[in-house]
């Protein structure tokens, strides 16, 4: 690897702190707070590659397949439940997703 | 060198500003497209650290489905965006506090972190020398990773199934036949022969099409003792 580990390791935590303040910016907007956790995800998986290139390891590679599978799952169970949602409140404010109870 | 440093920081300064855009953009199918730019780098990234098959990847499972999810979804609902905005003022500084907190303790952490000297050691699966990175990859998914892989397919699956079951709207779109309700009707219940003198009409006789029993799915009503002996020729009878 041609860079070392410290940039990567820069880079994917700012990624990662926008991540979060997206969350708390959006609190309405659910898709956006989706995603802000899709670029989390993303830095999560940028630490695993620079260290997978770093240490010359593929576990790292490997578990970033398995986190690109799972962040996918996520983000079309999310969508769904976003579209469901709207066509139930005609809103997506997940403010009042606590009414939902039962 | 210095050029993959160069592109390295080129990248990485293209994929942090459009992630701010996807966290602060206006419109949700701007926010949308910044996140593919951002994967787009993101995948560049992963080509300098030397794991291509997953920067094609990341390509094609996101840009090419998670994120194209996305923007289906932002355009296909009907969503006044200008009022989801409306407690940004309120929760930005919040937001922005914990945030550079955050950042401020991941970069301490960092930079008093070093690569411990045993790490090299440590390795599960070193890459083989001589193998292109994708076959390298099949190599071990496919052999020490084989559950694990199968794990992920099926959360592939409960996903899949999840989503369709969430979505999925049963529609009426043709009178279809209840077979079950079909063999289980008596001639009783629907039909009733008369004995229309000359003269007089249905309508004069009480008696009116379709019988209120079979229109309200309930029991069968007791016809009244005149209709009753009105009714002599039931089809079951005969």
């Amino acid at each position: 690897m041609p860079i070392g580990i410290g940039p990567y390791l820069v880079v994917s935590a700012i990624l990662l702190v926008i991540g979060i303040f997206g969350i708390f910016m959006n609190r309405k907007n659910v898709i956006t707070i989706l995603m802000s956790i899709e670029l989390m995800l993303l830095a999560v998986n940028l630490n695993f590659v620079a260290f997978s290139g770093m240490l010359h390891d593929l576990t790292g590679q490997i578990f970033t397949m398995f986190v690109l599978t799972v962040a996918a799952a996520e983000s079309a169970i999310g969508l769904a439940i976003v579209v469901t949602y709207f066509r139930n409140r005609g809103s997506i404010a997940v403010e009042d997703v606590n009414l939902m109870k039962g | 060198m210095i050029f993959a440093q160069l592109f390295f920081y080129l990248f990485s300064i293209i994929m942090i500003a459009s992630a701010v855009m996807v966290v602060t953009a206006r419109n949700p199918v701007h926010s949308v497209l910044f996140l593919i730019l951002c994967f787009f780098n993101a995948a560049a990234l992963f080509l300098i650290a030397g794991a291509e098959f997953l920067a094609f990847i990341l390509l094609i499972v996101y840009v090419g489905a998670v994120a194209v999810l996305f923007l289906f979804v932002v355009m296909m609902l009907d969503i006044d965006f200008s009022e989801l905005r409306a407690g940004v003022q309120r929760y930005a500084p919040i937001g922005a506090v914990i945030g550079v907190i955050l950042l401020l303790e991941l970069v301490l952490i960092i930079g008093g972190w070093t690569v411990a000297p045993v790490a090299g050691a440590l390795r599960m699966t070193p890459m083989p020398i001589g193998l292109s990175n994708t076959d390298a990859i099949g190599r071990v998914l496919y052999t020490h990773y084989a559950f694990l892989f199968e794990a992920s397919s099926a959360v592939l699956m409960v996903a899949m199934i999840g989503a369709i079951a969430l979505t999925h709207r049963e529609r009426q779109r043709s009178k279809r036949q209840v077979i079950a309700r079909q063999n289980a009707r008596h001639p009783a219940d629907t039909l009733v022969m008369l004995d229309v003198p000359a003269g007089k009409g249905v309508k004069e006789l009480g008696i009116l099409r379709p019988k209120p029993a079979l229109e309200a799915g309930a029991p069968p009503l007791t016809l009244p003792e005149a209709d009753r002996a009105a009714a002599t020729h039931k089809p079951g009878a005969h």
